[in-house]
């Protein structure tokens, strides 16, 4: 049913996108949103809008109360003067907690950084169906009967009609007891993607650098969801050796050893090829180091895993050099001499926070 | 809206038949029945069915919405001031409650009738209310939904500088007032041969003439004497459109409309708590019903600390009552000290009923707290004032002595707990200018909204405005004239 506030409602919606864009820039180098984030809702603080009126300013103003205490007893905070309200005051402050879907956070994002709209490439557009038991019915085959339920059916009605003998508590199901399993027709996600994170964990990337990586990482999400229904995301982190482990650990794990880049390569390129066939999957790979490589030779090595198994394989490549006060940067200058041409490739420098807003218009904006 | 389901429709009966029983009178009441959704919505309108299209209404949905899907709040009941009066049930209530609720709105019923702020609201603003949405939507369809949205915006900003003794007081003067007589130089008793020493020609000249340059300064002032309706002023006198003009007399007249309802939030909700709870505990309720009954009705009265216009009000009506039943008041009351005495005074004078009925008509929050907040109901209700204490940044209880109690909750009801705030000059430093005047009571405006709210002033007004006001314990002239703040000394002012 459409309600008439609906279209207040909306309206109040509209003002608080318009209100959210105008900040976005904030939020996405300030990472604030990441930990907010439901299923397909996120929820942002957004300062209050309000009609401003000519109102007493509450500074200095206290009022009256009721209940136990002393003298001197502490109330609460002065910030949240919420609940401390005086009698014939005004209707309490609220503070506003929006509900934005990732959708639509995504494109406002899009339109914010003038992104373009991502085309899942080749022939991906898969359906198919799988039969999922989700429910009961009142009717179906016997091989699928759901007892419990059918027994409890019975024993309702054989309460409610007042045939229930404690004593003998002998229970008949008749037809209209039983209950069935049912199912519902599932498909299968149209154009999936899976996006790889590989992240340098040697002991020059500090907590700053692995948060610039988490906000970011945070955004791309958001985007690459925005285009595929279904998105796998795998996460590997390396320093001399590579290895693959969940999100927490991504995100907070912190070795010493030194950096060979190739490895993280080698088994991003073997994860491709057993797990994400080609032709079915949207493969976007992120590589976020301090760029200090092992050695030259490893570099070497690296461009090479790059053009023969990497690129094939993917839609994108991404690679952010995240700023550290020991690395080098030099991976970064070998690989724009030697792929800065390829449009799979992004490559991007990432100095601190406020560049995180720049690297992911480099990284999203070839719109692959 | 479905009309009322069988059984609610019988309890409404017996509910209207035991408020009667006791006195109650009210305007017919109709009850619809609304699901949480539907009652939002009409929670969001302020009760009523609908409002000209406004985001506030919406943002005020989206708050109710959420606070109850995530079971913060829940709104028991709404009700409307107007005949016949509208009430609003909400749909999952269980039975016990839409009793206690029909109790209540019974009461806010008869409170509306008969309390005299009251009297003089349009009691037909359920169809006005219609109107002036459909006024509004008029407008958008021929100025743009932005446009007149963006003027709804400035004449809300505006909305609290009303006057809500208005209707009430007939304060403009008439026009054909006698003129003032002329006012003549004070001479200095002499005799007559010392007469030119002591008061010289040319002073005195000088004096008669600066006496006569202030009365024409007074008499050339517009307007003549301050006006606390800004809204009814700038709908005269701003050089608005015609739809302008309307939009900003809708808003003033539904500010005008509500007024009364903040004016007696205490007195109202105290008065409707009194009664659902005298109906319950000695008719209505079953002895099934008592815990539910005992839940929601403490749950009313609730409030860790803070002041609660319900629990204030009931015990309030409740402690009148019993004074006057017990004739615990006038001068030998007033005069015995002994303290034994006064706790077992009783003169059985049995006018305690009679007493509350009096009070609901004729008083509004200020004039019931300032008659009947005694000394001892402050002590036994363990009222308090609290302040904030810039040292540890919280909020602490300050002081439980009575008087200053008192006197710090009747400063939170004067003027609805609004700034007192009057146009003094509209040719201010003769350009034309508006002037306003904030009448410092000890509590400085809020900076940031003020600066807002002169913006919105200026929109309207179309010259630069000014509003004279308090900062920082300075008394300061702040302006706007369309593009820049100032702020400066009230010295600089030019009379």
């Amino acid at each position: 049913m459409i309600l008439r506030i609906d279209q207040d409602h909306n309206r109040f919606r509209q003002i608080v996108r318009g209100r959210i864009k105008k900040d976005l820039r904030r939020y996405i180098s300030s990472g604030e949103l990441i930990g907010r984030r439901g299923k397909d809702l996120i929820s942002i603080p957004l300062p209050q809008i309000n009609i401003p009126q000519f109102v007493f300013g509450k500074k200095q103003a206290g009022g009256v109360g009721q209940g136990d205490g002393d003298v001197g007893t502490v109330l609460g905070p002065g910030e949240s003067e919420g609940g401390k309200k005086g009698a014939g005051d005004q209707p309490a402050e609220h503070l506003l907690e929006v509900d934005v879907s990732l959708d639509e956070l995504a494109e406002m994002l899009g339109e914010e950084l003038e992104l373009p709209a991502i085309e899942p490439k080749g022939r991906k557009n898969i359906i198919s169906s799988r039969d999922r038991y989700v429910g009961i019915s009142r009717y179906g085959p016997e091989s699928l009967r759901h007892f419990r339920r059918t027994y409890k059916e019975t024993l309702k009605r054989s309460i409610r009609t007042g045939t229930y003998r404690p004593d003998n508590p002998l229970l008949v199901p008749i037809r209209a007891d039983r209950r069935y399993r049912s199912w519902k027709a599932a498909s299968m996600p149209q154009a999936n993607a899976a996006i790889l994170y590989m992240m340098d964990v040697s002991g020059s990337m500090g907590e700053e650098q692995k948060e610039i990586v988490r906000i970011e990482s945070f955004w791309i999400d958001t985007w690459l969801r925005h285009y595929y229904k279904g998105v796998d995301i795998r996460y590997i982190v390396h320093d001399a050796e590579a290895r693959e482990v969940d999100r927490d650990t991504f995100y907070h794990t912190r070795e010493s050893g030194g950096t060979v880049i190739s490895a993280a390569y080698k088994l991003a390129a073997r994860l491709m090829e057993q797990e994400y066939p080609q032709d079915e999957w949207n493969v976007y790979a992120l590589h976020f180091s301090d760029g200090d490589n092992w050695s030259q030779g490893d570099t070497e090595e690296c461009i090479t895993l790059l053009r023969k198994q990497l690129l094939p394989r993917v839609n994108l490549f991404c690679y952010g050099q995240v700023e550290s006060p020991y690395g080098t940067g030099q991976f970064l200058v070998d690989l724009k001499e030697a792929l800065q041409d390829d449009e799979r490739v992004a490559l991007s420098k990432i100095e601190n926070k406020d560049g995180i807003y720049q690297s992911i218009k480099d990284f999203l904006g070839r719109g692959r | 809206m479905a009309s009322l389901p069988h059984d609610l429709a019988q309890l409404q009966e017996e509910m209207e038949g035991h408020a009667r029983s006791y006195g109650l009178d009210f305007f017919p009441v109709i009850f619809e029945i609304l699901d949480y959704r539907m009652l939002n919505q009409v929670a969001a309108y302020s009760g009523f069915p609908t409002r000209y299209p406004h985001w506030r209404h919406g943002m005020e949905y989206e708050y109710l919405s959420k606070s109850y899907s995530y079971g913060l709040s829940k709104i028991y009941e709404m009700v409307i001031n107007n005949d016949p009066c509208y009430a609003y049930l909400l749909e999952c209530n269980a039975r016990v409650d839409q009793k206690l609720v029909m109790g209540h709105v019974y009461a806010h019923c008869d409170f509306f009738k008969n309390n005299l702020s009251f009297s003089r609201t349009n009691r037909k603003m359920m169809d006005d209310m219609a109107n002036h949405a459909t006024r509004v939507r008029r407008h958008m369809d021929r100025y743009g939904v932005e446009t007149v949205e963006n003027f709804i915006d400035a004449a809300l900003s505006l909305e609290n500088l009303i006057d809500p003794h208005a209707p009430f007081i007939v304060r403009d003067r008439p026009p054909d007032e006698p003129a003032r007589p002329r006012q003549v130089a004070q001479r200095l008793k002499s005799k007559s041969y010392m007469n030119d020493f002591i008061n010289p020609p040319k002073v005195m000249e000088a004096e008669q003439k600066k006496l006569d340059d202030v009365a024409a300064s007074r008499k050339n002032r517009f307007p003549a004497s301050p006006v606390r309706d800004v809204l009814r002023f700038l709908s005269e006198h701003a050089p608005l459109e015609n739809w302008q003009r309307d939009v900003l007399s809708i808003v003033r007249e539904e500010a005008y409309y509500f007024a009364p309802q903040a004016q007696t939030k205490i007195m109202n909700e105290g008065w409707a708590t009194y009664w659902h709870s005298k109906i319950m505990t000695e008719r209505a309720l079953l002895d099934s019903e008592l815990i539910d009954y005992a839940d929601h009705h403490s749950g009313t009265l609730g409030g860790r600390g803070r002041l609660n216009p319900y629990k204030l009000g009931v015990e309030l009506y409740r402690d009148i009552e019993d004074r006057w039943n017990k004739g615990r008041f006038g001068k030998e009351y007033d005069e015995c000290d002994d303290i034994a005495g006064r706790a077992r005074w009783d003169r059985g004078l049995g006018q305690g009923r009679e007493k509350i009925f009096e009070v609901r008509r004729v008083c509004t929050d200020v004039t019931f707290i300032d008659n009947y907040l005694t000394e001892e109901f402050c002590h036994a209700q363990k009222l308090f004032i609290y302040d904030y204490n810039p040292k540890t940044g919280m909020y602490q209880i300050s002081d439980r002595d009575f008087q200053k109690v008192k006197q710090r909750l009747l400063l939170q009801l004067t003027n609805l707990g609004q700034p007192l705030i009057e146009v003094i000059d509209a040719n201010y430093r003769n350009r034309g200018e508006l002037l306003l005047l904030h009448r410092f009571d000890g509590i400085e405006l809020k900076q940031d909204y003020a600066r807002h709210t002169l913006q919105n002033l200026q929109r309207l007004w179309a010259r630069p405005v000014a509003l004279q006001t308090v900062v920082d314990e300075k008394s300061r002239i702040l302006s706007f004239d369309g593009e820049d703040f100032e702020e400066k000394d009230t010295a600089d002012r030019v009379a």
